[in-house]
C-alpha cells in the first residue's frame, strides 16, 4: 500500500494528497465551506447477555484484556494523553503488541510525549505502522526524517473527536488509563495517585470503539463517582500497580514566565485587549499553560479586579492561577479540557463551578456548535506566521515536525484570536513569507503580538480603528517581518525533500497542508 | 629579495605551557605594505616550531623585510560560551595551521536557515584577518551577526596580534548622540559578556543600556567581552535608550576606551572614581582617541563613587570636566569600604547620599542612585524610589528589565506635582504679561527657583507623555 497517493492543490494552495494510507481523504476547500452528508458512525450493538451481570468486568493484565479483545495485525489502538509525560500505559500497550508478534498497528493517541519515545523501535519493527496523532518531540523527529512506515496524520482535539464521530478512524481497541475506576468500568480523574483532573480526551475512545479497556492503579468498588467515563461503554478492566508518574502528569510546564520578554509580550497583549474594550464586565477567555499565556490570565485577572468586573467563564487547561481567579470571584465558571496541577485538580474535585469538558462539547466542529467559538479572547501560541497571518504551530522553520496541534485549529473560532509570539527565536524570525507548514488561516487570526510590536490582521478594521491614537506599538505584519529580518538577516529556505511524511487535517476532516520530509 | 634574520629569543619558551609555540613576524609600522599585502606576509609568517627546535638558532627566510619582531602565542584560540543552557551565543575555537586551507566546521541550531550566511560571515572575517591556513570550529545557539563575528575575532587575536578590526555596520539607530541633560531615571546594567541578554533590552524602554565591562565579567573572558561591547554598540540596536558602557577601574579601564570610543558610545560610567584626576586622566584618553578616529560626537561620563574617599571629593570629580553628565553612587562596595553592610532603610549611606546629590547639583549635573539589588519584590523597589526622588536623586540604576518601569513611574512627577507645576508657570506667564517682577500664586509669593522647578516638572511630564505638549493652549 502506497503511503500516500493523488496529490491536489487545496483551497489554500498547499499540494495535499487525498488517498491516505489507502483511504480517500478531501482536501480543504475553505472555513465552513465542506459540509459532510450522511450519518455519525455508529459502534457495533452490544448485549448485557455478553458481560457479567455482577458488573464485574475485571481481568488479570492487560495483555489479557488486549488479547480478549481481539488484537491482531492492522487494527487501531487508541490511548490519551491526560497523563502527559507520566504516561505508563501506551508503552505496555505495543510491549505486549510487539512481545504477541502483532504488526501493521495505527496508534490513534490523542497526542504524543516524549516518554513515549521507547515506541520507536516498534516504529522501526513494524508493530506500529504509524501514529495518526500529534507527534512531539524525539517522535516527531522520526517521522520528519521520514522513517515512519505509514504516513502521520496529524488532528486537533476537536478534529480527533470529529474523525471518530465520522467514523474516518475507527477505533478497535481503546484503552482508556484511569486514575480512578470500578470493576464496571465507570472512571475518572479526580481520584487517585495519578489524580489528572478528568477524562475528555477518552471520552470519542469511550463511545466508538470496538472494545474498550479501563487500566487503572486505584480500583474502588462501584459506584466509582464521578463517572466522567461510562461504565457502560466498557469491556474489561485491569488493575495495574501504577498507571503513570504524578510528578510528571502535573507537568512543572505551568509557571508565569519569569522571562522580562515574554512579560512584557503578556503585558502588551493584555493592554491590547483592554484599550479594544474585548475585556469587558462577563467576557470570556482561554489561554494556554505556557508561561506568556499564563501570565496574560494573570493581567486579565488585574483588569477585572480594577473595574470590579467579572468573566463569564474561562476555557482552561486549568493551573492554580485560574483556580484562584474562581475562587477570588473574578470569574463564574472555569470550562475545563485538561487539568496542568494539583490546584485544578483539586478545585474540579470540589467545586461545582469548575466544570470538565470533552473535545465534544469544546471543539467538535461537526457538531451543532462548540464553545470554542462564543469565546471572547482566545490567545495561543505559533511557531511561524506569514504575512497573510496563516500561521503554523506544528512543524519549526527548519521543517522538523515537533509540536502537536491540541485544541489550537478549533480555538481559532474566538470572536478574537490573538498569537502572542516573540518577533525571534534564536535569530529565527517568527513571521515569514510563507509557514513551513499551514495548520490555520489567516482569516480567523486577527492579531499578533510581538515584544517589538502588534500587527492587527486588516480584516478587524473594528480593532484597527479602536487602536488609533492608542499609545501602543501598532505595526502592519510587513513592518514586523522587516524589523526581525533586520535583526537576525533573512533566512535561506529550508531543504524539504518533495517527499511527504505526514498530513495536517483541518477540524472539518479535511487536508489542509503536507508534512515534507528533512532532508 | 630573499633575506634571512636570525631572531633572538626574549624569553624563553616553555613546551609546559604551549602545546604548540607560533612564532609570529610582526612588520612594524613604517615598514607595512599595502594592507592586502601586509596580511599575507603577515600570515605566511607564521611558523610552528618543531619539538626538537632551539629556538635561538632557528632562522627565517621571507621576502622584503627588514624590521620585525618576535611574539610567542599559542596557536588555538577560543571564546564565546556552549553548552545546553547557551542561547543566542556561539563558541568559536580557531586553530592557525601552516597549509591545508580554511576547513570550516560549523555546528549551529539555525543551520537549516543561517548556515550559509554564518559561512559566508567566517569567511570574511578570515580574509580580513588573511588568514588562509586555519580550522575553524562553531558551536552555534542561535548567535547574531554582531555576536558571531566578535566571538569569531577575539578567538583570532588570542592567536595572532594584528592591529586590524573586523567593524560590522553602524546601524542608523547607534548614530544618535546623546544630551548632557537627558533623563537619565532608569540605567540598565547587562553584563558585557552576556548577548542574550543584550538583545531585547531597548525594548524594555530603559532611559540607559550599560554593557558592563566591570564587575559582572571575569577576568579571563574581559578580553573577549570588549569585542562584543563594540560590535553591540555598532550593531544592536538599543531602541533609543543612551548607549552607555562601564569600564573598568582606571588605570585598566583606560584600555577599554579604544573599543568605545570610536564606536559610538554616548556615556561612560567610570568604577570607583576616586578623585578629580580619575576623570581627566580618561578624558585625555577619550581626546587622544576621538582626535585619531575623527570623533565628534560627544562622549558624557559618569563616575561613580564607591568609597570614602570618593564621597569626600564628590564635588570635585562632579565638577571636573565638561562632559561629566552626571555623578551615580554604587553602595554595594561603598558600604564595604566604610566597614559595615548595606541596609534596607539605608541609615549607613544617609551621608554618602546626600553628598553625591549635593555634589552634583552644584556641579551643575544628575545625581544617579544606586542600583535596587532585589528583584522580586517590586514594592520594595517602588518605595526604594520613592525614597531616592525625595533625597534629591534624578535617577536609579536596574539590573533587571522588570524594574525599569517602577523606577520611571516613581520618578515622574505624580498627578498632583505636575497640576501644582501647570499653576505655578501659568502664573508666572501672568505675572510675565503683566509686566510684575513678583510671582505670586493663592496670596503666596514664588521665588524663582520655585518657578524653574515647576518648568523642569512640565518638561519632564510632557517628555514621559504625561502632559500633552500643547497644554497650556488647552489651559487658555
Amino acid at each position: 500500500m502506497k503511503k500516500y497517493d493523488k496529490l491536489i492543490k487545496n483551497a489554500v494552495g498547499r499540494v495535499v494528497p487525498t488517498i491516505i494510507n489507502g483511504e480517500g481523504h478531501i482536501p480543504f476547500q475553505g472555513v465552513g465551506k465542506y459540509k459532510p452528508a450522511g450519518r455519525k458512525y455508529g459502534p457495533k450493538i452490544a448485549s448485557c447477555a455478553d458481560y457479567p451481570v455482577d458488573g464485574n468486568k475485571t481481568v488479570e493484565s492487560l495483555k489479557e484484556a488486549l488479547i480478549k479483545a481481539g488484537l491482531k495485525d492492522g487494527m487501531t489502538i487508541s490511548t490519551h494523553h491526560h497523563f502527559r509525560n507520566g504516561d505508563l500505559i501506551a508503552n505496555q500497550v505495543f510491549d505486549i503488541a510487539h512481545e504477541l508478534s502483532i504488526k501493521g498497528l495505527r496508534w490513534y493517541p490523542s497526542a504524543s510525549f516524549p516518554c513515549q519515545e521507547h515506541l520507536i523501535p516498534y516504529l522501526e519493527d513494524g508493530t506500529i505502522n504509524r501514529i495518526e496523532g500529534s507527534m512531539n518531540g524525539p517522535l516527531g523527529r522520526f517521522a520528519s526524517e521520514g522513517k515512519m512506515k505509514g504516513l502521520g496524520v496529524l488532528r486537533s482535539h476537536g478534529g480527533r473527536y470529529q474523525a471518530v464521530q465520522d467514523g474516518e478512524v475507527q477505533i478497535d481497541i481503546a484503552v482508556i488509563a484511569a486514575p480512578t475506576a470500578d470493576p464496571f468500568g465507570n472512571a475518572n480523574g479526580v481520584y487517585g495517585d495519578a489524580a489528572c483532573g478528568l477524562l475528555g480526551f477518552a471520552l470519542a475512545d469511550s463511545q466508538y470503539a470496538d472494545k474498550v479497556v479501563v487500566v487503572t492503579d486505584h480500583l474502588v468498588p462501584f459506584p466509582a463517582i464521578p463517572w466522567q467515563i461510562h461504565g457502560n461503554y466498557v469491556d474489561y478492566v485491569v488493575k495495574v500497580d501504577k498507571v503513570g508518574i504524578p510528578e510528571k502528569i502535573i507537568s512543572g510546564t505551568t509557571k508565569i514566565a519569569k522571562s522580562p520578554d515574554r512579560l512584557l509580550i503578556a503585558e502588551l497583549t493584555a493592554r491590547f485587549c483592554e484599550k479594544t474594550g474585548l475585556i469587558y464586565d462577563g467576557f470570556s477567555y482561554q489561554a494556554g499553560a505556557g508561561g506568556t499565556a499564563l501570565s496574560i490570565g494573570n493581567y486579565f485577572g488585574d483588569i477585572l479586579r480594577k473595574n470590579g468586573w467579572k468573566a463569564r467563564f474561562i476555557r482552561a487547561g486549568s493551573n492554580k492561577y485560574a483556580v484562584e481567579m474562581l475562587e477570588e470571584g473574578l470569574v463564574d465558571y472555569i470550562l475545563d479540557g485538561q487539568t496542568f496541577d494539583l490546584d485544578g485538580v483539586r478545585s474540579m474535585r470540589e467545586n461545582p463551578n469548575h466544570v470538565n469538558t470533552s473535545p465534544f462539547t469544546s471543539y467538535n466542529y461537526h457538531g451543532k456548535g462548540n464553545f470554542a467559538s462564543m469565546i471572547d479572547v482566545v490567545v495561543l501560541g505559533a511557531t511561524e506566521v506569514d504575512v497573510n497571518f496563516n500561521a503554523n504551530v506544528v512543524t519549526h522553520s527548519d521543517g522538523y515536525l515537533l509540536h502537536g496541534i491540541g485544541g489550537w485549529q478549533n480555538c481559532l473560532f474566538a470572536k478574537t484570536t490573538i498569537l502572542p509570539i516573540p518577533l525571534f527565536r534564536d535569530r529565527i524570525p517568527v513571521i515569514r513569507d510563507e509557514v513551513t507548514t499551514l495548520c490555520g488561516p489567516g482569516e480567523l487570526i486577527d492579531v499578533i503580538v510581538t515584544e517589538r510590536g502588534i500587527a492587527i490582521n486588516p480584516l478587524r478594521q473594528d480593532l484597527m480603528e479602536k487602536t488609533k491614537n492608542s499609545g501602543l506599538p501598532i505595526k502592519t505584519i510587513k513592518e514586523l517581518k522587516e524589523e526581525a529580518e533586520a535583526i537576525c538577516g533573512v533566512p535561506e529556505k529550508p531543504k524539504l525533500s518533495d517527499e511527504i511524511i505526514a498530513v495536517i487535517k483541518w477540524v472539518d476532516g479535511t487536508v489542509i497542508d503536507s508534512v515534507r520530509k528533512v532532508e | 629579495m630573499q633575506v634571512e634574520r636570525k631572531f633572538q629569543c626574549s624569553e624563553p619558551v616553555s613546551k609546559d605551557k604551549y602545546n604548540q609555540v607560533a612564532v609570529t613576524i610582526i612588520l612594524s609600522r613604517q615598514d607595512r605594505r599595502p594592507t592586502t599585502e601586509f596580511g599575507k606576509i603577515y600570515l605566511h609568517n607564521i611558523y610552528f616550531l618543531p619539538d626538537n627546535l632551539d629556538f635561538n638558532q632557528t632562522a627565517f627566510n621571507f621576502a622584503s623585510i627588514t624590521k620585525a619582531k618576535t611574539t610567542f602565542m599559542k596557536t588555538i584560540g577560543k571564546a564565546g560560551n556552549r553548552g545546553q543552557e547557551v542561547r543566542s551565543d556561539c563558541y568559536v575555537e580557531t586553530e592557525l595551521k601552516l597549509s591545508g586551507g580554511i576547513l570550516l566546521d560549523i555546528n549551529s541550531k539555525v543551520k537549516a536557515l543561517f548556515g550559509k550566511s554564518i559561512e559566508k560571515l567566517t569567511l570574511n572575517i578570515l580574509r580580513t584577518f588573511a588568514i588562509e591556513n586555519a580550522r575553524i570550529i562553531i558551536e552555534d545557539a542561535g548567535a547574531l551577526d554582531f555576536v558571531i563575528a566578535a566571538r569569531i575575532e577575539a578567538a583570532v587575536k588570542k592567536v595572532m596580534d594584528i592591529d586590524r578590526d573586523y567593524l560590522l555596520p553602524v546601524i542608523d539607530d547607534n548614530l544618535s548622540v546623546s544630551k548632557k541633560d537627558d533623563f537619565r531615571f532608569s540605567r540598565l546594567y547587562l553584563p558585557g559578556n552576556s548577548p542574550k541578554l543584550m538583545i531585547n533590552a531597548g525594548v524594555h524602554s530603559p532611559n540607559g543600556i550599560i554593557l558592563d565591562l566591570e564587575d559582572s565579567v571575569s577576568p579571563e573572558r574581559k578580553f573577549e567581552a570588549r569585542f562584543l561591547v563594540r560590535n553591540a554598540l555598532r550593531n544592536l540596536s538599543f531602541y533609543g535608550a543612551e548607549r552607555m558602557v562601564r569600564i573598568n577601574q582606571i588605570p585598566k579601564g583606560l584600555d577599554d576606551l579604544e573599543f568605545v570610543v570610536p564606536h559610538h558610545v554616548n556615556l561612560i560610567l567610570i568604577p570607583k572614581c576616586e578623585k578629580a584626576d580619575d576623570v581627566h586622566v580618561v578624558n585625555n584618553k577619550i581626546d587622544s582617541i576621538k582626535k585619531k578616529h575623527n570623533v565628534d560626537y560627544p562622549v558624557w561620563l559618569m563616575p561613580i563613587i564607591e568609597s570614602a574617599l570618593g564621597i569626600i571629593n564628590a564635588y570635585q570629580i562632579a565638577s571636573a570636566a565638561d562632559n561629566v553628565a552626571a555623578l551615580a553612587i554604587g553602595l554595594e562596595d561603598y558600604t564595604a569600604d566604610i566597614g559595615t553592610r548595606r541596609t534596607n532603610k539605608g541609615n549607613e549611606s544617609f551621608f554618602a547620599r546626600s553628598m553625591v546629590v549635593n555634589a552634583a547639583r552644584a556641579a551643575g549635573i544628575q545625581p544617579i542612585d544606586s542600583v535596587f539589588s532585589d528583584v522580586s519584590d517590586m514594592e520594595a523597589l517602588a518605595k526604594s524610589v520613592k525614597a531616592s526622588k525625595a533625597l534629591g536623586f534624578d535617577g536609579m540604576g536596574c539590573i533587571h528589565p522588570r524594574q525599569i518601569k517602577v523606577i520611571r513611574e516613581n520618578f515622574a512627577p505624580a498627578e498632583a506635582e505636575i497640576e501644582k507645576a501647570k499653576k505655578i508657570v501659568l502664573a508666572f506667564k501672568d505675572a510675565e504679561a503683566k509686566g510684575l517682577g513678583v510671582v505670586s500664586l493663592e496670596s503666596k509669593m514664588i521665588d524663582p527657583p520655585v518657578v524653574k522647578r515647576a518648568e523642569k516638572t512640565i518638561q519632564m511630564a510632557m517628555d514621559m507623555g504625561k502632559l500633552d505638549t500643547d497644554w497650556m493652549e488647552l489651559e487658555d
